[in-house]
């Protein structure tokens, strides 16, 4: 039982990270119809940014803000740079491109940092708090839920209450319509992609210090894993992103805890196909499928 | 950019928002291989409501298309307000005053009333004022005012294209654009539709290019007829000639 409490635990922790790399999925797609298979390389790159500025600082926190900020400029000079120029004709072209800027950036990375695993400290500790004899949860897995689970309110708020949040919508919904309107869709779906990548890459800076460290690899397992959120959840599903965000983190730790680290990566994909196999669109698609 | 270019922006924004007069210039449209559109002259005086009329794929919805940006021209001018569109966006266009309510009402259908109707005041409106200029359209559509949570896919057809209409109007635009707004509607509801713009043109001086099939209730609100036929311009006549000559009107509504 007390066991089962700490797995449970810690699972959300890791799943509301997951959730927020799911949810930053979500939002590209959403905006450009696109899923952004760059998005763990992406991320490690702001990654990168914060080991370098808390290196130079002493400040996590300076750093945090800095891979905020490198995601976002990367998600800009991505989208500005290769993705605009996908053709919409293929949902290929856009995975293929997507494809080839990981093996840019993953390179990049290699032949600047070398691709040797360097630790990452967590800006607080990492072992559980006792309550009662039994162990709970971190420190550092509660400062995870609480950032995780504010950013997506603040997220929500964003995108229902203001006047950018609506436009970001509706271009997302209605391009033809919104420009008719007035709308520049265009930078609305740059602006969504640079909220995407900065939403990623704090996701990415959450999980490092909970793995062996950071090296160009380090968010490949969390791509994987998110995508399997955002599809189990439903690509068109913040809602979807975050519940089945912890839904998979529950089902990774209770897997770990009782079968073995193993067995995990099987599990996720068990779920995946049975999610696929009964609802194809995932659990909280809308029941009106859009094929424009 | 060219300096003609950022001349014929500034000109845009500066200007007043009553109606615009608009015109189209020898505008030929194609998509590839034969024109949708030769040489099509239109002239929309300021403050008039034109009907744009004929049958099924004569070119109605290529030639509004064409206006609002969305489809490029081959050759010939759109005009408005004295100043060629070409090389200004869809957005610059809606931005100036253009508006259109496309074919199928158009209707966002993932947001709802309220928030369609904020989609299109708020390039031009913000915070107090742009919640009054829904309160606006909520007192000129009543149904819409009962129904402002519910979302766009929810809405009956003439709700939607009430809604359509009433988020084209919300900004004041100088120039309206409306492809087929009675498709598949109740006649109350096509009345109450035709009434609006009639009284957008008489309180405010809108410009409003009309594209119908349903000929006597587009006749009936407007001022001036054009009949396209096969991409060409067949007849420009006032209203009240092709309302009364019937000789004219079997020659080109068929009827």
């Amino acid at each position: 039982m007390d066991r089962l409490l700490f797995l449970l635990a810690t699972g959300l922790a890791r799943g509301a990270i997951f959730a927020l790399f799911a949810l930053a999925l979500v939002l590209i797609w959403r905006a450009a119809r696109v899923v952004n298979f760059a998005q763990g390389a992406m991320a490690v790159v702001a990654v990168y940014v914060a080991f370098a500025v808390t290196g130079l600082t002493g400040s996590y926190w300076i750093g945090l803000a800095s891979a905020l900020v490198a995601g976002g400029l990367m998600g800009l000079v991505v989208e500005r740079g290769v993705m605009r120029f996908a053709s919409h004709a293929s949902p290929l072209s856009g995975v293929i491109i997507a494809i080839g800027v990981v093996m840019v950036l993953q390179s990049a990375l290699g032949i600047a940092f070398g691709s040797n695993t360097r630790p990452m400290e967590a800006p607080f500790s990492e072992s559980p708090i006792v309550i009662g004899g039994v162990p709970v949860l971190s420190p550092y897995d509660l400062f995870v839920l609480i950032l995780a689970v504010g950013l997506m309110g603040v997220l929500a708020l964003l995108f229902t209450r203001t006047s950018l949040g609506l436009q970001l919508r509706a271009s997302a919904f209605a391009p033809e319509v919104s420009r008719l309107l007035g709308v520049r869709v265009t930078r609305m779906v740059t602006a969504g992609w640079v909220l995407a990548s900065a939403v990623g890459a704090l996701a990415a800076l959450l999980l490092v210090p909970t793995e062996l460290g950071l090296n160009p690899h380090s968010a490949d397992m969390l791509f994987v894993s998110a995508f399997t959120v955002a599809v189990v959840g439903g690509l068109d599903s913040p809602p979807g992103a975050l519940i089945g965000g912890l839904a998979v983190g529950v089902l990774i730790s209770l897997v770990t805890g009782y079968l073995g680290a193993t067995v995990a990566p099987i599990a996720v994909l068990v779920l995946l196909v049975a999610v696929l196999l009964v609802r194809p669109g995932g659990l909280f698609a809308t029941t009106e499928a859009r094929t424009a | 950019m060219s300096a003609e270019r950022t001349d014929a922006r500034g000109a845009l924004r500066a200007a007043e928002r009553t109606g615009a007069e608009l015109r189209l210039e020898g505008l030929t449209v194609g998509y590839g291989g034969a024109p949708v559109l030769r040489g099509v002259d239109v002239r929309v005086p300021a403050g008039t409501i034109v009907a744009l009329l004929g049958a099924n794929g004569a070119g109605k919805t290529t030639l509004l298309r064409t206006v609002s940006g969305l489809l490029p021209a081959a050759s010939g001018r759109i005009v408005f307000d004295g100043v060629d569109l070409a090389g200004v966006s869809v957005e610059d266009r809606a931005r100036a005053g253009l508006a259109q309510v496309p074919e199928g009402r158009s209707v966002v259908a993932e947001l709802t009333v309220d928030e369609n109707l904020r989609l299109g005041g708020l390039q031009r409106f913000r915070g107090r004022r742009l919640t009054a200029a829904v309160d606006g359209i909520y007192g000129m559509f009543e149904p819409l005012a009962r129904r402002r949570r519910a979302a766009g896919h929810q809405l009956s057809g003439g709700e939607r294209q009430m809604l359509a209409l009433g988020r084209a109007i919300i900004a004041e635009p100088r120039v309206l654009l409306l492809d087929e707004p009675s498709l598949g509607l109740a006649p109350r509801v096509v009345a109450q539709i035709m009434a609006v713009l009639r009284g957008l043109r008489d309180e405010r001086g809108l410009t409003v290019l009309l594209a119908e099939q349903n000929v006597t209730s587009a006749l009936a609100v407007a001022d001036h007829g054009v009949v396209l036929n096969l991409g060409e311009v067949v007849a420009d006549r006032p209203a009240e000639d092709l309302r009364t000559d019937s000789a004219l009107r079997h020659a080109y509504l068929g009827f």
